[in-house]
């Protein structure tokens, strides 16, 4: 075979004096901002007096909270009967609403965890909030599966704990597998969080101008001196969390999707529940990133931390998810229709022409369709309209849990035995209720924790690298 | 470097000459920025020195070889957290569904390893994860909220954006403050001081 310079006649050395042409990367911190810049920027979010904005939305955040709080002590003084959950459909709103909150909480742990393990250093603005949004989400997902029990004072006979009847819990079934997984979650997630946040609340004590400031930041900053000796294992361990937090983060969601699949309910007993439901957590997940970032990127003009660098990638990210999530909806009819199994292609037609097709629809307009737009530039960067559809998208999501739980159910194999699902006002209130919980959550995180890593933030500047002329 | 002690008085800290004397921690230099601070720790490392640190306000990257750190020992704590994860999680469900009260449900086996699998695997995950948070408190000695260090006035601008190397007084090579003045002036240390203990 001819060689390439035989081929061409130029000198082959002439390859040598080539050099490849040095991509700059996008930066990550603009308009060179020095380290004592981050530092200001970030601290001063805890520091200045509280916003008036910060009052108003907090007393909102608690009178909407107070309606999960109504909600609940109407259900635990009188019944499981008031959510609407009645033959045959006996998962209602509940269900939806924690697998929801619970794939809100995904887009955190990709991010602090996958992300870093892929090295992707545009995390970095953003994994702070992304992890106290996981936890909160946590949270708030807890909430519907506790008080679905009914006798909620019986909870705790979800964990293998003696009790009375010398019974324990079951290990074959899907929910215990659930109890397991959503607290190892937490717990994991609580860990990863705080022991990010150790050099940072370090920070904040060795600016604390006043006594309690510095006792209590000092408590929490456990004494960090920010010696290399620490670094390098608090670094060792960072890693080693975000190890371990992608095979949780992946196997939480798939165990939620067990929940489901291990039934024999037609539309629900597949195979692809778990990648499915991953590609919709960590679509919804990102949503709600971006649906809280863009709003404190404006108020705390974080503009230099947060770019439109890191903006694309998330939307881009909700692009390639929501697309995933769309062929997810088109393998599962090619796969009813495939089977021969009239109760599954059933399940699917009704699920798109049924009783609920109203639900189906929005839930396609909202995943498949508006995530669609971000192909488009000029979309990306209108960051208004980047909101709305990021709204849209969690609008979706919880649509796409209530399609699977309820369709599914009020339509299952003997049509004499159909129904049709519908919520209550107390549904209805205490999920309300459990955005104004979330809501309480973050925001006292945003006023008295660091809203963005400093030091990691640090890192990833140009004057960080030690070989820079 | 005015805060230094007259002669070598204290140099070693030797409690025999007087016991209420405050004892020498180190010395300490600052730096501006992260090369400077980077190539210090070449030299400082070169000259066999073992009880020093860099403090930081940010992981440097590199700085573990150029100061010759060995590898962090907390892998292998996150391997033990796990290994008593799995085994904790194999006891749990061995004992509860298959040897306290044996349920029958599908007529399968009373144990086995396939069925409480998500419960094994999370079980690995939470312990593993223990075994590294805790970890990183026990390798890094933290709570640790009382320190020689955090008396010195600049050291508060090390997690903001000053990097400061301490050299203590317990590493063989400290003869003397001023040798340690010295050789931190040397390599561009500014604000050179002294800690007590």
């Amino acid at each position: 075979m001819a060689s390439h310079s035989e081929l061409s006649g130029n000198p082959p050395e002439a390859l040598g004096r080539v050099r490849p042409a040095e991509l700059a990367r996008p930066e990550l911190v603009l308009n060179k901002r020095p380290f004592h810049w981050v530092t200001d920027k970030v601290c001063s979010i805890v520091e200045e007096p509280t916003p008036t904005w910060w009052k108003v939305l907090f007393v909102a955040a608690l009178l909407i909270a107070s309606f999960t709080g109504v909600g609940l002590l109407y259900l635990v003084s009188t019944g499981t009967g008031v959510w609407g959950l009645r033959s045959p459909a006996g998962w209602g709103w509940a269900i939806v609403n924690f697998v929801f909150w619970v794939g809100i909480g995904h887009a955190g742990t990709l991010i602090s965890a996958i992300l870093c393990l892929l090295r992707q250093k545009w995390r970095t603005s953003i994994n702070r909030a992304a992890e106290a949004m996981t936890i909160f989400a946590v949270c708030c997902a807890g909430i519907f599966p506790l008080f679905h029990v009914g006798r909620v004072w019986f909870a705790w006979w979800l964990f293998p704990i003696p009790n009375q009847n010398a019974i324990w819990p079951q290990f074959r079934s899907p929910l215990e597998w659930d109890v397991f997984a959503v607290s190892t979650y937490f717990t994991v997630s609580a860990l990863f969080w705080y022991m990010g946040m150790i050099p940072d609340l370090a920070t904040i004590r060795d600016r604390a101008q006043t006594l309690w400031r510095k006792a209590v930041y000092g408590f929490l900053a456990m004494g960090w001196r920010g010696g290399n000796r620490q670094w390098s294992n608090f670094e060792m361990a960072y890693l080693l969390l975000a190890g371990l937090s992608t095979p949780l983060v992946l196997s939480v969601h798939t165990i939620v999707s067990f929940d489901f699949a291990v039934s024999i309910v037609p539309g629900w007993h597949t195979t692809i529940f778990p990648p499915y439901f991953v590609a919709g957590a960590i679509f919804s997940g990102f949503a709600m990133v971006l649906t809280l970032m863009l709003p404190l990127r404006a108020i705390y003009r974080l503009h230099d931390v947060i770019t439109q660098y890191h903006i694309d990638n998330m939307t881009k990210i909700i692009l390639a998810t929501g697309t995933m999530v769309g062929y997810a909806y088109a393998t599962e009819f090619f796969i009813a229709a495939y089977s021969g199994n009239p109760y599954e292609k059933f399940a699917f037609i009704n699920r798109a022409f049924g009783q609920y097709a109203w639900a189906y629809w929005i839930m396609v307009t909202c995943n498949v369709i508006s995530p669609q737009l971000f192909w488009f530039k000029a979309v990306r960067e209108n960051h208004a309209l980047v909101w709305i559809i990021c709204l849209f998208v969690n609008v979706g999501m919880w649509f796409e849990r209530f399609v699977i739980t309820v369709t599914s159910l009020a339509n299952d194999y003997l049509p004499s035995s159909w129904g049709y699902y519908s919520p209550t006002i107390v549904d209805i209130f205490t999920f309300f209720g459990t955005f104004g919980f979330f809501s309480v959550l973050f925001l006292l995180f945003v006023r008295f924790l660091p809203l963005l890593p400093m030091a990691e933030i640090k890192m990833v500047t140009p004057q960080a690298d030690p070989h820079a002329h | 470097m005015n805060d230094l002690p007259p002669a070598t008085e204290a140099s070693r800290g030797d409690p025999r000459r007087d016991p209420r004397a405050p004892r020498v921690y180190g010395v300490t230099a600052s730096f501006q920025r992260a090369p400077e601070v980077y190539q210090a720790a070449e030299r400082i490392r070169d000259l066999g020195w073992t009880r020093w640190d860099v403090h930081t306000p940010f992981p440097i990257h590199g700085l573990d070889a150029a100061m010759g750190l060995p590898r962090s020992s907390i892998p292998r704590l996150t391997l033990l957290g796990g290994v008593t994860g799995f085994i904790f999680g194999c006891l749990l469900t061995w004992y509860t569904n298959s040897y306290d009260y044996p349920l029958i449900v599908g007529g399968k086996p009373f144990w086995s390893v396939i069925y409480p699998f998500p419960v094994l695997y999370e079980c690995t995950i939470l312990f593993a994860a223990f075994g590294t948070f805790f970890g990183q408190f026990i390798t890094n000695r933290l709570p640790h909220h009382h320190h020689p260090l955090f008396e010195l006035p600049q050291f508060a601008r090390v997690t903001d954006d000053t990097f400061m190397v301490v050299l203590e007084a317990t590493d063989p090579r400290f003869r003397s403050p001023e040798e340690a003045r010295d050789l931190l002036a040397s390599l561009g240390g500014k604000d050179i001081s002294l800690v007590r203990d």
